[in-house]
């Protein structure tokens, strides 16, 4: 058995006010240190599915889960599923960050939008905070850009710089998880070459599972592939064999182009 | 042909309103010259306001009074307001279940619609014995004026308040909670300070109303000429002065009343434009 950090476990989700499930029996391995791509065409649920797994879907109410998520911490299982409590749904967007399809840095300084998960998270000494501040900017590549201008608005910088702020804000909480929604979607394609390089680095650190509507994006980047499809896992498997000899004919359509 | 005659009418009508707020200003200007040339600035500070039994050109005149008056009421609807206004927007932007949204909407919309006379009627019969037998007084004064002048510009507020926390864009707020912030961080952090040039405006368009509202405001605040030495107390405001004296007066007394209309219309100027400024510079990003 392979080393995990989460896995779904006949997983289904709903919306509010929908009858149909958007995702069916999903059952998807998420490998410590490594990065799995989700990829599919849009409505496949490959993003409903990155957003069950730090539970930001209870935002909104009246979703429905079924089956499990467990997250593996510390030696014990939990499945997500099961807390409840506002404090327990908080720890988990701790140990699973997220990063979205556009960059979202919030409304006050480079500084205090790194430092702001920490500080909600209770962290107060100035020191520890000035020094996990800066080893986020550097783990984010973004330290000699930022270094002279710390406590200037974050929203002066550009989009590249923006997304990799809002990696470094989350890498910064020490997460044992990070999912990215489509992170590079709104970003030119240096800025897109960057965060890619940034993300093959943090994979040391840190399992991440990426959404991704690039399919070059996932062959270049990822160690597993789950390929989705209305709602469905229709393949899970090493990025290679997902590219050069998968199982299912639905798959091979996708990847070679055929629909989607 | 048609075209050049649309391009002049359209021409006419925008620099009309150029022209009525400069004529506007003149005729203020002009006919306070009298009282401007005989008090000055220290119209401002003086409290006397005496008309010469025999001769309209004489008396003694000042600003002093219904200038704190209109200030005092301001204030205490504001103080009392802003919070108010600013706790509606929150609720109905993050708070209120789906279904609650619109009804309490539309209930502020329609408050927003109600003629100010109907405010100073209920304030003067219902409200201001609730004041009186709560804080002493006469019921009528800068506290009942303030508290309905409150009431009337909360709408106001609150609507403006709420489209401008209504743009703050999902995706900023999930990541927020995706840092692990509650409810009331998120509120606290992110849409406060996005929302923060939305709410500074709306708080500066409400206080534009609140110096000139009259209707109401001449119910409630006792109409005297008398400097308040405590908030039950009654006065009066620029508006109402104007409003119950301009039939009578005349000479002199006329001329300070126009000098009085001229420092409202000049504050009043003032606060609308920098509640333009701040909107346009919004914009402009």
């Amino acid at each position: 058995m392979s080393n995990l950090i989460m896995e779904t476990k006949d997983f289904s989700f709903t919306y509010a006010g929908v009858d149909a499930p958007s995702l069916k029996k999903i059952n998807l391995p998420i490998e410590k240190n490594k990065i799995t791509a989700m990829i599919g065409p849009s409505g496949c649920g490959k993003s409903t599915l990155l957003r069950a797994m730090n539970r930001i879907h209870d935002l909104y109410p009246g979703n429905k889960y079924e089956g499990e998520i467990n997250l593996f911490k510390d030696g014990k299982k939990e499945n997500i599923l099961k807390l409840k409590r506002e404090n327990d749904l908080i720890r988990l967007r701790q140990d699973v960050g997220m990063i979205f399809q556009k960059p979202t840095p919030f409304p006050m300084s480079i500084y205090d939008n790194v430092a702001y998960g920490m500080r909600l998270a209770d962290v107060k000494n100035k020191s520890e905070l000035d020094d996990r501040v800066e080893k986020a900017l550097q783990d984010a590549a973004i330290w000699k850009e930022t270094k002279d201008r710390l406590h200037t608005s974050a929203l002066g910088m550009s989009g590249g710089q923006q997304q990799r702020l809002c990696i470094a804000r989350a890498v910064a909480l020490k997460p044992d998880v990070l999912l990215f929604d489509e992170p590079t979607s709104a970003l030119d394609p240096i800025s897109t070459g960057a965060i890619e390089e940034l993300i093959a680095e943090l994979k040391d650190e840190v399992s991440i599972v990426i959404v991704t509507h690039n399919m070059q994006q996932a062959s270049r980047l990822s160690d597993y592939t789950a390929f989705m499809y209305l709602g469905d896992l229709i393949e899970y498997d090493k990025t290679d064999t997902i590219f050069m000899n998968p199982s299912q004919k639905l798959t091979e359509d996708y990847i070679t182009g055929r629909f989607g | 042909m048609g075209g050049k005659l649309f391009k002049n009418f359209s021409f006419f009508s925008a620099t009309l309103s150029f022209f009525i707020l400069v004529g506007i200003f003149s005729i203020l200007f002009i006919y306070a010259q009298d009282s401007i040339h005989e008090f000055g600035f220290h119209f401002l500070g003086s409290e006397v306001w005496e008309a010469d039994e025999d001769d309209a050109e004489l008396g003694v005149f000042g600003g002093y009074i219904p200038l704190l008056g209109t200030m005092l009421s301001t204030i205490i609807a504001m103080v009392i307001a802003t919070p108010l206004a600013i706790g509606i927007a929150i609720f109905l932007t993050e708070i209120a279940h789906k279904s609650l949204i619109k009804p309490v909407s539309i209930a502020i919309e329609l408050l927003a619609a109600i003629p100010s006379i109907i405010y100073g009627m209920w304030g003067l019969f219902y409200f201001a014995p609730i004041i009186q037998s709560t804080f002493g007084g006469n019921g009528v004064g800068l506290l009942t004026a303030g508290i309905v002048l409150a009431i009337m510009i909360i709408p106001f507020m609150a609507a403006i308040t709420r489209d401008s926390m209504n743009t703050v864009p999902d995706v900023l707020k999930e990541s927020a909670y995706a840092m692990g912030a509650t409810k009331f961080e998120v509120i606290k952090d992110v849409i406060m300070p996005y929302a923060k040039g939305g709410i500074i405006g709306s708080i500066i368009l409400a206080l534009g109303r609140a110096l000139g509202e009259t209707m109401a405001v001449a119910f409630l605040i006792g109409s005297v000429m008398q400097l308040p030495s405590k908030i039950t107390d009654a006065t009066t405001s620029i508006p109402v002065l104007l409003a119950n004296n301009f039939s009578e007066a005349e000479g002199l007394e006329m001329s300070s009343m126009y000098y009085l209309a001229l420092i409202l219309f000049v504050v009043s100027f003032a606060i609308i434009s920098i509640a333009k400024f701040y909107f346009l510079g919004k914009k402009v990003k």
